[in-house]
C-alpha cells in the first residue's frame, strides 16, 4: 500500500500514489496529455517539452512526464501559457522535420493546438533537416529528416533495454544528430539489428524497409493489415511477438510494450527472422 | 560495461596513443584514489574512468589536430566507452574538430558583439587573405582588448596573441605569435594600486606565477585562518556577509555551502564554474591570470569547509594563459602541502583537480558542467534534484563561479560582518564590472555594489570622442538593453530587479549611435543558436527560428509583420526550455525591440576600426 499523496489538478483536488509523475497523475484522472518523447518502456528524458503543465510556484513550465508530484501541489494543464508552449513544440517542429508519418496521435495534437508550421517561413528559406534517406541493409532504414531527436532510439539501443549504444547524439544544437561514431554505417557500427530503436521511434525516422518501400510505391494501407499474437519460436525466453500481415505477406513485426517479458524490445531473430515464412 | 566493438578498424598513431597515456597518467592519482573511495560507496558511474574523456579528447586534438577514428577508438579502448558515445562527446564541442587538420594552426577569430565593434570582421578576411585556417569565433573573453585572437597549433600549446601597442592586433602579431613558444599577456587594469580593492587588490601586482610572492602578499593567511575556525564557523561568516553568487543567479553563497555541508557521510564535491563564456564577460579571466592562488585558497576554503575532499575547477578552454597559470598554482601548492591530504597540516584532505573545457558555452550551466566533467555531452539535467543535493557523480556539490570565491578569502580575514559594511543591505560587498565597448578604456573594474552606470563609464575614461551612449548591454547577451534613460540605475541586485534587468555576469558594453545595432542584436541571436546545445525543442528549433527572423529584419522585413512570432517564440524559449540558456536566449532581443533598436539600423558602420 502506498503513501498518497493530495494534489489540485485543474481545480480539482486528487489524491496519487506517491512517486508517481504529473502525467500519471493526469492518465488517472483522464486528462488526455501529449507526448513525444516519453514511452512507458523507457526512462524520461524530458527533452520533447511537449508534456509541460504549469505548475503553482514554478517560474516556468514543468515537463509532467518527468516531475514527480508533491503534497499541496498545484497543477494547471491547459491554460493560455501551456497551450501556447505545446503549440510551438508542434510548430518548431513540423517546421523542420517531415512529420506526415509521425503517429495517428500527434497528428491529432498536433491539429487540437492548431499548429501552423508555415508561419515560421516558406520552406525555401528556412533551415531545415532535410536530408537524403539513408538504406544501408535490406532490414531497415534511418530517414532522419523525419527525426525529431526524440532520444527514444539512443535510450533503446542503450540502458533501457539493448545496451549496445551502437548510436548515440552527435553534433550540437541544431545540428545534434542521431549517429554511429564518424558517421560509419550501420554493418560497420555496433548495431546488432535488434531493431528496437524502430520499435520506439514516433515520427517513422526509422523504419522497417518492407514498410519504407511500400509507402514509397505507394501500396502500404493499415486498413488491409491485421495484427496477429503469437510467440517467438528461436528460442524459449518467450517473447511475444505482433506479426503485422498485409495481402498475406508479413510487413513488421513489433512487440507489445507491456508485455513482461520483452516490454516492447525483441532481438534480430524475432524482429527480423520471418522471410522464411514467406520462402 | 558494454562489450565494445570497434568496427572500422582504424589505429592510433604512436604520437597519438602517447599523447592519451600522458594525459591520462597526469590524473593516475586522483583516479585512483577516487576509485576506491567509490567503489566503496557503490557507485557504478564513477566507477568507470569515463570522467577522463574530455583530458584525453584534448590530448587526441593537440597531438594530432584533430579526433581521428583511430585515436577515438583507442581512447574508448582505454576508457572502456562505446564509440558512438564518445564520437558523440566529441562533436559537441567546438575546439574539437573531425576532419584531417586544413593547417598546422587554427586562428580563432572572436567577431562577437564587443569584437565586432573593433575590426574582427576586417581581421578575419585579412588573415585569410593570408591563407590562415581562420574559424570565427564565439565570444572569446578578451573583450577589452579586442578583437581577441586564439591560436590552436597541432602538437604546441595553444596561445592568445593580444595586440603589441593599442589598436587591433595586425595579422604579422598574429604571425609573430604563432612562432613563439608561448603567450603571456600582461593583465593590465586601469585601478591597479588603488587602496579600495578587495578583489583585484594583488592583479597587476602581484607575481602570478610565485607562490612566495603570494605569501608576501597576504596570500594563504585567510587559509590558515579558515582551518583555525573550522568550517561551521567559515559558513557562519559567509552567510553573515550575505555574499551572493556572482556568476549570475545571485544565489546566497552561505545556504548553498550549508546545504552541502549538511550532507554528511556523503562524499562531497566543491567545483569552481570557471568556464566563462557569456559575451562580454572576461572578469574571472583577469582574476585568474592576474591572481591565480587566491582562487586556489579561495577553493580550498571552501572544500574544507563543506567537507568536500575533492575540488574540480573547470575552466573554459579558450583560456590557455590562466589554465598554465593556474595549473601552476595548483602544482606549487601541492609541493607546499597546502593541498592533499594534509591541507597545511590540519589533517584535512582535499584534492585539486583542473579540468578544461573544449569551447561550449552550454557547460557553465552548473548541470551541464557537471556532465561535461563526467566525461558526457554537456547537456543540462533538469532540476530539481538539484546540486546540493545531486551534483557531479550524483552526489552533494558546491559549484561557484570564481568570482563569487574568490570574495571568500577577504570575508575570513574580516568578517562576515565587517565585508557587508560596503555596498547596499540587500547587495552587500564589491562587484567586478566587465567594461566594453564605446568607452574610453575597457576593461575589469571593481566597485562597491550601488555605482551607478555612468559612475562605470566614468571610471572607464567616459565615452570615446563623438559618442553617445545608444544602449548598454547589461548582463551579456542572456542579459538585456537599457537605453540611455538608465545611466542613472544603481547597478544593485534589488535596483536592477526592480528595472525589470540583470547584473548577469556584470557585463557593461556601451553601444553609440553609429553602431547598427540590428546587427548587434542579429549576433546575439546567432550566438544563441551556435551555443544551443540541442537537447530540448523550444531552444534547439526556437534559436533557428528567432535568428532567421533577426536576418529578414536585417534585409528590410517589417518589425510588425514579425512581432508575433518573436512573442511565440519567446513565450516557449522562456516556458519550456529545460535550461537558462533557452529561457533567456530572448531576453536580450526582447529588450532591444522594447527600445526600439529594432527598427531602424542607424547609419550601419557597425565595423568601424
Amino acid at each position: 500500500m502506498s503513501t498518497m499523496v493530495e494534489i489540485t489538478l485543474d481545480g480539482e483536488s486528487a489524491r496519487v500514489p506517491e512517486g508517481s509523475t504529473i502525467l500519471d497523475a493526469c492518465r488517472r484522472k483522464g486528462i488526455d496529455t501529449p507526448t513525444l518523447c516519453w514511452a512507458e518502456n523507457l526512462t524520461p528524458v524530458n527533452v520533447c517539452r511537449v508534456c509541460v503543465v504549469e505548475v503553482e510556484g514554478s517560474r516556468v513550465l514543468v515537463p509532467s512526464c518527468s516531475r514527480n508530484v508533491e503534497e499541496g501541489m498545484v497543477v494547471a494543464t491547459d491554460t493560455e501559457r501551456v497551450r501556447t508552449s505545446r503549440r510551438m513544440v508542434y510548430e518548431l517542429l513540423a517546421s523542420s522535420v517531415e512529420m506526415d508519418r509521425a503517429t495517428p496521435e500527434v497528428l491529432a495534437w498536433m491539429d487540437h493546438y492548431g499548429a501552423r508550421p508555415d508561419r515560421m517561413g516558406d520552406r525555401s528559406e528556412i533551415v531545415t533537416q532535410a536530408q537524403p534517406v539513408k538504406v544501408q541493409d535490406d532490414l531497415y532504414v534511418r530517414d532522419y529528416e523525419r527525426c525529431i531527436l526524440c532520444y527514444k532510439c539512443v535510450e533503446a539501443c542503450g540502458d533501457d533495454a539493448q545496451h549496445t549504444y551502437a548510436i548515440a547524439t552527435a553534433g550540437r544544437g541544431f545540428d545534434a544528430h542521431i549517429s554511429t561514431e564518424h558517421d560509419v554505417s550501420l554493418p560497420d557500427s555496433a548495431c546488432v539489428y535488434c531493431g528496437n530503436c524502430i520499435g520506439v521511434c514516433p515520427t517513422g525516422a526509422l523504419m522497417f524497409k518492407t514498410e519504407h518501400d511500400m509507402r514509397d510505391a505507394g501500396t502500404w494501407d493499415e486498413s488491409k493489415q491485421s495484427v496477429t499474437t503469437t510467440v517467438c519460436s528461436f528460442c524459449g525466453v518467450g517473447c511475444n511477438l505482433e506479426l503485422h500481415v498485409q495481402d498475406e505477406r508479413i510487413v513488421k513485426v513489433t512487440s507489445p510494450a507491456d508485455h513482461s517479458v520483452t516490454n516492447g524490445h525483441l532481438c534480430i531473430k524475432g524482429r527480423f527472422g520471418w522471410q522464411h515464412a514467406h520462402a | 560495461m558494454p562489450d565494445l566493438y570497434f568496427g572500422a578498424g582504424d589505429e592510433a598513431t604512436e604520437a597519438e596513443k602517447d599523447a592519451v597515456a600522458e594525459a591520462l597518467a597526469d590524473y593516475g592519482p586522483v583516479v585512483v584514489r577516487e576509485t576506491e573511495r567509490l567503489v566503496h560507496a557503490g557507485r557504478s558511474r564513477t566507477r568507470e574512468r569515463r570522467h577522463l574523456l574530455l583530458p584525453a579528447l584534448h590530448a587526441l586534438q593537440r597531438s594530432a589536430g584533430w579526433i581521428s577514428p583511430g585515436g577515438l577508438d583507442h581512447v574508448c579502448g582505454e576508457l572502456e566507452v562505446p564509440p558512438a558515445e564518445a564520437y558523440g562527446v566529441a562533436t559537441f564541442y567546438h575546439l574539437f574538430t573531425h576532419d584531417p587538420p586544413a593547417a598546422d594552426n587554427t586562428v580563432h577569430v572572436c567577431d562577437d558583439v564587443a569584437c565586432r565593434l573593433v575590426g574582427a570582421v576586417a581581421l578575419i578576411d585579412d588573415l585569410r587573405v593570408e591563407g590562415y585556417h581562420v574559424k570565427a569565433s564565439p565570444c572569446l573573453g578578451q573583450c577589452e582588448r579586442g578583437p581577441a585572437v586564439l591560436v590552436q597549433r597541432t602538437g604546441r600549446p595553444d596561445l592568445t596573441v593580444t595586440a603589441v601597442d593599442d589598436g587591433p592586433v595586425t595579422t604579422s602579431e598574429v604571425a609573430v605569435a604563432i612562432s613563439s613558444e608561448s603567450s603571456t599577456p600582461s593583465v593590465s587594469l586601469a585601478q591597479t594600486g588603488s587602496g579600495d580593492l578587495r578583489l583585484l587588490t594583488r592583479v597587476g601586482v602581484v607575481d602570478p606565477t610565485s607562490l612566495d610572492d603570494y605569501r608576501a602578499h597576504g596570500g594563504f593567511r585567510a587559509l590558515e585562518e579558515a582551518l583555525r575556525m573550522g568550517g561551521d564557523r567559515v559558513i557562519a561568516e559567509v552567510t553573515a556577509s550575505g555574499l551572493s553568487g556572482r556568476g549570475g543567479a545571485a544565489f546566497p553563497t552561505g545556504v548553498k555551502w550549508r546545504g552541502v555541508a549538511d550532507q554528511e557521510g556523503r562524499p562531497r564535491h566543491l567545483v569552481c564554474n570557471a568556464d566563462e563564456s557569456e559575451p562580454g564577460t572576461f572578469k574571472d579571466r583577469v582574476v585568474m591570470e592576474g591572481d591565480p592562488y587566491s582562487l586556489v585558497e579561495a577553493m580550498t576554503i571552501a572544500g574544507t569547509a563543506i567537507g568536500a575532499e575533492q575540488g574540480w575547477l573547470y575552466i573554459r578552454g579558450e583560456y590557455p594563459v590562466a589554465i598554465g597559470r593556474l595549473r601552476h598554482a595548483i602544482d606549487e601548492a601541492y609541493a607546499e602541502g597546502l593541498l592533499g591530504d594534509d591541507v597545511a597540516g590540519s589533517g584535512i584532505r582535499f584534492d585539486l583537480t583542473l579540468r578544461s573545457g573544449a569551447g561550449a558555452y552550454i557547460c557553465g550551466e552548473e548541470t551541464a558542467l557537471f556532465n561535461s566533467l563526467e566525461g558526457y555531452r554537456g547537456e543540462p539535467r533538469n532540476k530539481p534534484p538539484f546540486p546540493t543535493t545531486h551534483g557531479l557523480f550524483g552526489e552533494p556539490t558546491a559549484i561557484n563561479n570564481v568570482e563569487t570565491l574568490v570574495n571568500v578569502p577577504p570575508i575570513v580575514l574580516m568578517g562576515g560582518e565587517a565585508y557587508a559594511a560596503v555596498g547596499t543591505k540587500q547587495s552587500p560587498g564589491t562587484k567586478l564590472f566587465c567594461l566594453s565597448g564605446r568607452v574610453k578604456r575597457p576593461g575589469t573594474y571593481e566597485v562597491e555594489f550601488g555605482a551607478t552606470l555612468r559612475d562605470l563609464v566614468d571610471l572607464a575614461g567616459g565615452l570615446i570622442a563623438g559618442s553617445e551612449v545608444r544602449a548598454v548591454m547589461l548582463g551579456g547577451a542572456a542579459g538585456s538593453f537599457v537605453g540611455p534613460e538608465s545611466m542613472d540605475l544603481p547597478l544593485t541586485l534589488e535596483a536592477t530587479r526592480a528595472a525589470g534587468v540583470s547584473l548577469g555576469s556584470g557585463v557593461v558594453m556601451v553601444f553609440d549611435q553609429h553602431d547598427d545595432m540590428v546587427d548587434t542584436v542579429r549576433r546575439i541571436a546567432e550566438f544563441f543558436r551556435d551555443e544551443s546545445c540541442g537537447q530540448c525543442v523550444p531552444c534547439r528549433v526556437g534559436t533557428v527560428r528567432q535568428e532567421e527572423v533577426l536576418v529578414r529584419l536585417r534585409r528590410g522585413a517589417d518589425i510588425e509583420d514579425e512581432r508575433e512570432l518573436l512573442d511565440d517564440l519567446a513565450a516557449v524559449m522562456r516556458d519550456a526550455s529545460i535550461c537558462g540558456l533557452g529561457q533567456t536566449a530572448s531576453g536580450a532581443i526582447r529588450s532591444a525591440l522594447d527600445l526600439g533598436l529594432l527598427v531602424s539600423s542607424g547609419d550601419s558602420q557597425g565595423d568601424r576600426s
